[in-house]
């Protein structure tokens, strides 16, 4: 049985369809990327999932629970960390946390225990007496992972979780969550395609309110990938000719510069691995890198998106 | 679901961001001030150069009712005023912040989260009238007499039921609104349409206001009751409060 259970899920604001069908399903246990460019339905689809918004129409269930039926219920199986977790200013970490305790249902003990555990966890014991309001965002996030987790919740939906941090920030926050691998299902929504190649096992790529693909971030990469050759050289000016000569050549499909290089996209990778080195050496270039590269996320989400879909 | 807890919480932000505080001094200044200056209005009056001694003659001498009727006075204006500032932001603000959403997803029904508010500021209202009534009571007992016990109880239980009529609106108001300034503006529209109507000679003997001039009644020993504007207050409360929840259930947050 799955965690997360969507069928048919359509919401529309007036004209625009926020979401228009869209189905989605998450194993238990596995951390998902919820992918796709801004206004995609992300956010959407999760304040559906954690019960803060109403679907027009179509079906939702997580944890075995139907988010439109019983809020209670559901609000004791989720943790939910929206992309800005807001708190009160005036409480400090461990107030909050035991406050978030009770609310659960936790007695005193296993209320400090957990609350304990989880500032060790996000690195905030040295600041749990301190107030929340002069936290910088990482803090916050960091307080707002600790949060949804403070009642071992079964799924664990996260918006842009790292979106707005700095790269130490970032680190931190994806680390954790790549920590809780195996201890609870997480829906992670983020546009951000390195988060999810760093932590995501599964990967949902939507577009316009609709799922394109979903499928194991492996086998994306193998269904959708497109063979290429990566070359780097010092001479930038002749590297630049002799790439520009390749196009000719029937196996070769299409050239971009990429962070000082050329990647050549092929049709035929036996032409390439036979003649690309060749035709360097005859030329007279000197290389300082030649590479068969896998293909990244970045390269599917833009077949199926569209680079136009990138915000 | 969890009223206590939050309940708990409500009362302890209260007190750490000194809404308790302001609310209780701003009614505490109210209660000791009105028998003050019921007492010494007069006596500015003469200190003031130029004022006709025919004037000073028709000013008759201070009594209790004077001091009961200034307390009723300030607490009419002031209190209303405070009950729409301090509750028109309650809700608004959660949801412009983003711990409404953070909140909701957690076991807190928005009935919870919306009664808790009232109940906490209905906690901070009370507190802060029997304050208000004690400066008021000993000042009045020093500079006059002793008042009734009774009938100056009375006058402040409906003192703070009209308080909470308005507190009541302004939370719907907090609930349907989605900014702050939206907030502000149907709470004011609220007291406007409230008050106005209250202030028409026939029908304003049903509305809240009312409720005023009854107690002052009471504490005069006079005769006349004014149960069906008690009553409508009470239903004006509920309405509101009934209202408030309906909509914050369907509201999407």
């Amino acid at each position: 049985m799955s965690s997360v259970h969507v069928e048919a899920l359509k919401k529309t604001y007036g004209a625009v369809h926020a979401l228009d069908g869209l189905d989605l399903q998450v194993a238990p246990g596995t951390i998902f990327g919820f992918l796709g460019p801004n206004g995609a339905g992300k956010t959407t689809t999760l304040r559906i999932l954690t019960g803060l918004a109403r679907p027009t129409s179509g079906t939702a269930q997580v944890a075995g629970v139907d988010v439109l039926k019983d809020p209670g219920k559901l609000s004791r199986r989720i943790g939910h960390l929206p992309e800005e977790p807001a708190f009160y200013g005036w409480m400090t970490p461990r107030e909050f946390l035991d406050y978030l305790g009770r609310l659960y249902g936790l007695s005193a003990s296993a209320r400090r225990a957990r609350t304990r555990e989880l500032l060790a966890l996000v690195r905030m014991e040295e600041v749990s007496k301190r107030r929340i309001a002069g936290f910088s965002r990482g803090m916050r996030q960091r307080l707002g992972v600790a949060a949804a987790l403070i009642h071992h919740p079964e799924v664990l939906f996260l918006d842009e979780p790292a979106s707005a941090l700095d790269p130490a920030g970032r680190k931190e926050v994806l680390d954790l969550i790549g920590n809780l691998r195996g201890q609870c299902t997480v829906l992670m929504s983020t546009h951000i395609l390195a988060d999810v190649e760093r932590v995501c096992d599964v990967v949902g790529i939507i577009a316009k309110g609709r799922m394109l693909v979903q499928s194991q971030r492996e086998a994306l990469l193998e269904r959708y990938a497109i063979p290429a050759f990566e070359v780097e050289g010092d001479d930038q000016a002749g590297l630049s000719l002799w790439v520009e000569t390749l196009r000719r050549l029937p196996w070769v499909m299409s050239i971009t510069p990429r962070n000082g290089a050329f990647r050549i996209t092929v049709r035929d990778v036996q032409s390439a691995k036979r003649d690309l080195l060749a035709l360097a050496v005859n030329s007279g270039i000197s290389l300082n890198r030649y590479e068969e590269v896998r293909p990244s996320l970045e390269d599917v989400f833009l077949q199926l998106v569209g680079s136009e879909g990138l915000a | 679901m969890n009223f206590l807890i939050v309940f708990r919480k409500e009362m302890q932000e209260q007190w750490r961001t000194y809404r308790f505080l302001i609310v209780a001094a701003v009614f505490a200044a109210f209660g000791l001030v009105s028998p003050v200056l019921a007492k010494f209005t007069p006596e500015m009056l003469k200190a003031i150069p130029g004022v006709p001694p025919e004037l000073l003659a028709a000013i008759p001498a201070p009594t209790v009712a004077d001091a009961v009727s200034q307390y009723v006075k300030n607490m009419s204006q002031f209190g209303i005023l405070l009950a729409l500032l301090v509750t028109m932001g309650v809700v608004v603000q959660e949801k412009e912040r983003g711990t409404a959403a953070f909140f909701l997803t957690r076991p807190v029904s928005r009935e919870t989260f919306l009664l808790v508010k009232f109940a906490a500021l209905t906690v901070t209202f009370i507190a802060s009238l029997a304050l208000a009534a004690a400066g008021c009571w000993y000042y009045t007992l020093v500079l006059f007499a002793p008042l009734a016990w009774g009938p100056f109880l009375a006058l402040n239980g409906l003192m703070l039921v009209v308080f909470l009529v308005y507190m009541a609106l302004a939370l719907l108001a907090s609930t349907i609104a989605r900014t702050n300034g939206v907030a502000v503006g149907l709470a004011f529209v609220a007291l406007i349409l409230v008050s106005g109507i209250g202030a028409l000679p026939t029908i304003g003997e049903y509305f809240p206001g009312r409720l005023f001039s009854w107690g002052v009644t009471l504490m005069l020993g006079g005769n006349g009751t004014a149960w069906q504007a008690f009553g409508i207050s009470l239903g004006l409360i509920a309405g509101a409060l009934l209202a408030a929840c309906i909509i914050f259930r369907r509201q999407e947050i």
